[in-house]
C-alpha cells in the first residue's frame, strides 16, 4: 500500500468517524426536542388554564440545561468528530508526503483541507456553545464533501506545475480554505439563529393560509419551525446570542477572505503578470467579499439588522460553494488546473 | 428579537449609549429628511433642498447596503459571457452563435462588463457614497479621539456588564487606585482614558473609555479602499504591457515596433520605453515522465540595460525578472521550426524559424510558413500544418506526437499557392493562412499533397514550386513585459484596509465606571467596611470580553477576586419590564 492509498484510507475513516458524529448529533437533538417537550408539558399542567405563558419561557434559554441534562450522544458526538478531525489530519499529512508538498493544489485536497478546518472551528465553537443543530449540519456538510471528494474530485498525488509552485500555494489556497471552514460553522450558527428566530417570535408561513397551495401548507404543516418538531430550539441559545457568536465568526472569516484576496493578487502579479484580470475564481471571491461586507453592514444598519442581514449571509455563502464548485468545474479560467 | 438592536442614539451618558462611529454616522443621515418635524418645510424644500436630500440618501448607510447588494450582482454577468479583455475570441464565436441577442449584449456592455457604463456608475456611487460618510466621520473622530470619558452616570445598575464591593480604604483612595489600574497598558495594548470626578458628599468616581483604535481602524480601512481606487485608477493611465515572442538564440529590443501586441495608459509615452535588449540563450522543459504534464520551465537570457554590461538572468513561471523598469514574465513556450525555401529558380525565398503554437499537453504545434519573396512572377506559397516533437504513426498515415520533448520531431505541412494578400494592408494574423486567394496542391488522383519533414531533410514542394529545408529545431518563449509604477501603492493601501479592517473588528471599545461611597448605616456586609464600590461596563457592539475586564479591574483595585454577575445581555441594557 503506497503512502498515497493509505492517505485515503484515513480520509474513508474520519468520513465513518463523522458519520458516527452526525448520527450521535442528531439523536442528542431528538433528546433535547423531546426534553423541551417534557419541560414545556408540566408547565401547561402547573398553569392549569388556558392563559399559557408563551413558548419559550420555561425553558432557560443559555443552553446551559441542555448542556447539564448530559447524555451519551453529546459526549460520543463529541469523541467522534474529534477522532474525525485527527483522522482528516493524518490523512493530509501523509496526502502532502505523498505528493511532495503543500496538500493544497487541487479541489480534492482544497475539499479535505477545508472539512478539516471546519471540523476544527466547530470543535473551538462547541466548547463554548454546544449546540447539536450547528454540529449536525457542520458534520453533514463534512461526510457529504468528504465522500464526494473520495468519489468524483480525487486525483493522484502528485507534483504540480510550474504556476502553482511558489510558497504562496501555502499561504493564499490555505487561507482560502481556512476562511471557507470558519465560514461554513459561521452559516450554521445563523441558520441556527434565523430558526430560532423564527419560533420565538412565532413567525411561519406555514401558519397564514395559503391561497392556492393549501395542500403543500398542510403536507409541510408538521415541518413549521414553530410545532412540536422544532421544540429542541428552545433549549439552544436565543437569537440575540447566536447572532452575537455567527458575527464574530464572520469577522474572523472575512479577515481571512480579505487577506485570500491580497494574497492571491499579490501571486496573480507574480505568476500572471497582473495582479487583477476578472478571472472568474477573483470575480467569485469578489462577490462573496463584497456580499459579507454587505453583511457586516447591514447588522448595524436599523431596519436591518438580525434577520436581514442573516439572508446575506445565506446568499454570501452560497456565493462561496458556487465559486469553488461551478467555477472550477464549469467555467473556464485561469484557476482551472488539471480540471479538478 | 435578535440582532444588536440598540436604543436610539441619546446623550452618551445614558444609558442608551451608541458611541460614535458607524451605525450613527450612516443612519442618522439618511433618517432625518424624513423627520416629521419638517413635514412642513417639505412644500419649501426647492433645488438645494432636493440635492441635499440627495446627497443624504446617497450617503446613508441603507443605500449604500443597496450598493454593495447591486455591485455584488453585476460583477456575475462577467463570468456568464465572454469578456473581450480575456477572451476576444469567445466574444467573436459568441456573436456568431447569437446573431440575435449577441448585438444587444454588445451594446449593453456585456462582453466588458468591469469597463461598463452601469458596473463603473455602481461602484462610482458606492466610492462617492463612502467619502461622503467617511468624510464627517473622521471629523467627529477626531475630536472624540482628543474628547474625554463621558461623566459617570448616577444610576450604574441599568448597564450589562456590572460589578461591586466593599472596602476599608476611603472612597478618593479607591477611586484613585482604580484610575490606576484602569491606565495601565495590558500587552503592548493602550489602556483606559480615565476622569476621576469628585461628586461631592465624600462620593468619587471614575470614569474610563478605551478602543479609539476601532474607529480609527473602521475609518483607515474605508479610506484605503479610495487610496486603492485611485493607485489602480492611476497604474491604468501609467502602465504598458506588450507581449513578445523571442526565439532561442535571438533577440528582442524593448521598442513598441518589437512586440507582437502592445497597450498602454493614456498617460503613458511610447518613447519613455527604457531600450534594453534581451536575448534568449537558452530554455529548459521538464515533464513529467509518465503523466507529460509540466514540471519546469527556465529561460535563460541575457539582458543589457542602456549603458550597462551584458547579465545573464533566468526566466520561470512565478519568478519574472525586472529589465529596464519592466517586470518581463515567462508566459508561454513552444518550438519554432527552422526552413529554408527554395524557390522555382533556386533563390532562397524565405530563411529562418518559424513559431508554431503548441496545442496540446504534448505539443502537438500548429503554424503557417509564409513565403511571400519568390523570384520573378511565380505564385506565392504557404505551408500550413503541424509540428509533432515526438512523432508516432500508429495507424498508417495518421500521425501524432507522444511526447512533447523533441525526441523524434516531424513537420507535417501541405502547401498552397496563389497570393497571401500580405499587400492588402489589411492586418493579418501571422499564425493563419488567408486562403481566399490560395490554391491547394494536389496530386494526379486529387488528393491533398502532404509534405513529411524531418530535421536535415529537404523535400520538393509539388507544382514545381521549389524545394524546403527542415533546418533545426529551436524553442521559442512568449514574454510578457508589464510595467506599472502604482504596484507600490496598490500593495500598501490593500495592506492598509487589510489592517484597519482587523482593528475595526477585534479591537474592543468599552467603557467603565466606577464609584466609590462612603458605606451607610443601611449597608449590607460587616460593619468594618468603610466605601462601598459599584461599577459598571458598557461596550459598543457585542462584547464578551467586557465583563471579564471589570471583574479584572475590580479584582485588582479590591485585592480580592469578586463573583461576577451574569451579563443581562452583550450589548443592551435591561429594560425595565414593569
Amino acid at each position: 500500500m503506497t503512502v498515497a492509498e493509505l492517505s485515503d484510507l484515513f480520509v474513508w475513516s474520519a468520513a465513518t468517524a463523522l458519520t458516527l458524529a452526525l448520527i450521535a448529533y442528531s439523536v442528542d437533538l431528538t433528546r433535547l426536542t423531546e426534553a423541551a417537550r417534557d419541560v414545556r408539558v408540566p408547565a401547561l399542567v402547573g398553569a392549569g388554564a388556558p392563559a399559557t405563558p408563551p413558548a419559550g419561557t420555561a425553558v432557560a434559554g443559555d443552553g446551559t440545561a441542555a448542556g447539564t441534562a448530559g447524555g451519551r450522544a453529546a459526549g460520543i458526538a463529541r469523541s467522534t468528530l474529534t477522532l474525525g478531525a485527527l483522522l482528516l489530519l493524518v490523512a493530509i499529512v501523509l496526502r502532502g508526503v505523498a505528493a511532495g508538498r503543500w496538500p493544497t493544489a487541487n479541489m480534492y485536497e482544497f475539499t479535505i483541507v477545508g472539512v478539516f478546518c471546519a471540523l476544527a472551528a466547530l470543535v473551538v465553537v462547541q466548547r463554548r456553545y454546544p449546540i447539536a443543530f450547528v454540529g449536525v449540519l457542520v458534520s453533514g456538510i463534512s461526510v457529504l464533501a468528504l465522500v464526494l471528494a473520495l468519489n468524483t474530485l480525487h486525483v493522484r498525488a502528485d507534483a504540480v506545475q510550474p504556476a502553482l509552485q511558489h510558497y504562496w500555494l501555502v499561504l493564499h489556497v490555505g487561507v482560502a480554505i481556512l476562511a471557507t471552514g470558519i465560514f461554513t460553522v459561521a452559516f450554521a450558527t445563523t441558520a441556527l439563529q434565523v430558526l430560532r428566530d423564527a419560533r420565538a417570535t412565532g413567525r411561519t408561513r406555514l401558519e397564514r393560509p395559503w391561497s392556492r397551495l393549501d395542500g403543500v401548507r398542510r403536507a409541510l404543516h408538521g415541518a413549521r419551525v414553530t410545532g412540536p418538531a422544532f421544540a429542541w430550539l428552545e433549549q439552544v441559545p436565543d437569537a440575540r446570542r447566536l447572532e452575537a457568536s455567527s458575527f464574530r465568526q464572520h469577522a474572523v472569516g472575512f479577515v481571512l477572505w480579505t487577506l485570500t484576496l491580497i494574497g492571491g493578487s499579490i501571486w496573480a502579479e507574480e505568476a500572471w503578470g497582473r495582479y487583477w484580470g476578472w478571472d472568474p475564481k477573483e470575480v467569485g471571491t469578489f462577490v462573496a467579499w463584497v456580499v459579507y461586507a454587505a453583511y457586516l453592514h447591514a447588522r448595524t444598519t436599523r431596519g436591518w439588522s438580525g434577520r436581514k442581514a442573516a439572508y446575506l449571509v445565506f446568499v454570501a455563502y452560497t456565493v462561496v460553494l458556487a465559486n469553488f464548485t461551478v467555477v472550477n468545474l464549469f467555467i473556464d479560467g485561469k484557476h482551472s488546473y488539471s480540471g479538478l | 428579537m435578535s440582532g444588536p438592536v440598540t436604543p436610539d442614539a441619546g446623550p452618551a451618558t445614558t444609558p442608551g449609549y451608541r458611541p460614535e462611529g458607524l451605525d450613527d454616522a450612516f443612519t442618522d443621515g439618511g433618517e432625518q429628511p424624513t423627520a416629521p418635524a419638517r413635514a412642513d418645510a417639505l412644500p419649501a424644500l426647492g433645488l438645494r433642498g432636493w440635492l441635499r436630500w440627495a446627497w443624504r440618501q446617497l450617503t446613508s448607510m441603507r443605500v449604500a447596503l443597496l450598493l454593495l447588494v447591486l455591485l455584488a450582482v453585476a460583477a456575475v454577468p462577467g463570468t456568464m459571457f465572454p469578456q473581450r479583455p480575456q477572451d476576444p475570441g469567445g466574444v467573436a464565436a459568441y456573436l456568431t452563435d447569437h446573431p440575435a441577442a449577441g448585438p444587444w449584449l454588445d451594446r449593453l456592455g456585456f462582453f466588458d462588463v468591469y469597463a461598463s457604463v452601469w458596473f463603473s456608475a455602481i461602484y462610482l456611487l458606492l466610492f462617492v457614497s463612502l467619502i461622503g460618510c467617511i468624510l464627517p466621520r473622521t471629523r467627529v473622530h477626531l475630536t472624540a479621539v482628543r474628547g474625554r470619558p463621558p461623566r459617570t452616570p448616577r444610576r450604574l445598575g441599568r448597564f450589562p456588564a456590572q460589578g461591586g464591593g466593599t472596602s476599608p480604604d476611603a472612597p478618593r483612595d479607591v477611586v484613585e487606585r482604580a484610575a490606576a489600574v484602569l491606565r495601565r497598558r495590558r500587552l503592548g495594548v493602550p489602556g483606559f482614558r480615565v476622569d476621576v470626578h469628585d461628586e461631592g458628599a465624600g462620593v468619587w468616581s471614575a470614569s474610563a473609555e478605551r478602543g479609539y483604535l476601532r474607529e480609527t481602524g473602521n475609518l483607515v480601512f474605508h479610506l484605503a479602499l479610495v487610496g486603492l481606487l485611485i493607485a489602480i485608477a492611476t497604474g491604468q493611465m501609467l502602465h504598458y504591457r506588450g507581449q513578445a515572442i523571442v526565439v532561442q538564440g535571438t533577440g528582442f529590443a524593448n521598442v513598441q515596433a518589437a512586440y507582437d501586441t502592445f497597450e498602454r495608459g493614456s498617460a503613458f509615452d511610447p518613447a519613455d520605453l527604457v531600450p534594453f535588449t534581451m536575448r534568449l540563450d537558452d530554455f529548459e522543459a521538464r515533464f513529467d515522465p509518465e503523466t507529460l504534464q509540466s514540471r519546469d520551465f527556465t529561460a535563460h537570457v541575457t539582458v543589457t540595460e542602456p549603458g550597462g554590461e551584458p547579465e545573464d538572468r533566468t526566466i520561470k513561471v512565478n519568478h519574472p525578472t525586472v529589465a529596464g523598469g519592466a517586470k518581463v514574465y515567462l508566459q508561454g513556450n513552444g518550438y519554432a521550426p527552422a526552413v529554408t525555401v527554395h524557390d522555382a529558380a533556386g533563390e532562397v525565398a524565405f530563411s529562418g524559424p518559424v513559431p508554431f503554437l503548441p496545442q496540446d499537453d504534448v505539443y502537438t504545434s500548429r503554424g503557417v510558413v509564409k513565403v511571400p519573396d519568390v523570384s520573378g512572377d511565380q505564385p506565392q506559397v504557404g505551408l500550413v500544418g503541424f509540428l509533432l516533437p515526438t512523432a508516432q504513426e500508429p495507424v498508417p498515415g495518421l500521425w501524432r506526437s507522444v511526447h512533447p520533448q523533441p525526441d523524434d520531431p516531424l513537420l507535417v505541412l501541405s502547401v498552397w499557392s496563389g497570393n497571401l494578400g500580405l499587400d492588402t494592408g489589411v492586418p493579418q494574423n501571422v499564425y493563419r493562412l488567408d486562403e481566399s486567394r490560395m490554391e491547394q496542391a494536389v496530386d494526379a488522383d486529387g488528393d491533398v499533397v502532404t509534405l513529411y519533414v524531418r530535421p536535415g531533410d529537404t523535400v520538393e514542394l509539388p507544382d514545381g514550386l521549389g524545394t524546403l529545408t527542415f533546418d533545426d529545431l529551436p524553442r521559442f518563449v512568449a514574454l510578457d513585459l508589464r510595467h506599472d509604477p502604482s504596484l507600490t501603492w496598490v500593495l500598501t493601501f490593500s495592506l492598509l484596509a487589510l489592517a484597519g479592517l482587523t482593528a475595526s473588528l477585534f479591537a474592543p471599545r468599552r467603557r467603565i465606571w466606577v464609584r466609590a461611597a462612603p458605606a451607610t448605616a443601611t449597608d449590607e456586609g460587616p460593619g468594618s467596611a468603610a466605601t462601598v464600590v459599584t461599577a459598571a461596563g458598557l461596550a459598543r457592539g457585542d462584547d464578551v470580553g467586557l465583563q471579564p475586564e471589570l471583574d479584572r479591574v475590580l479584582a485588582d483595585v479590591l485585592g480580592a477576586p469578586r463573583p461576577s454577575h451574569t451579563p443581562t445581555g452583550p450589548d443592551v441594557p435591561q429594560e425595565d419590564r414593569s
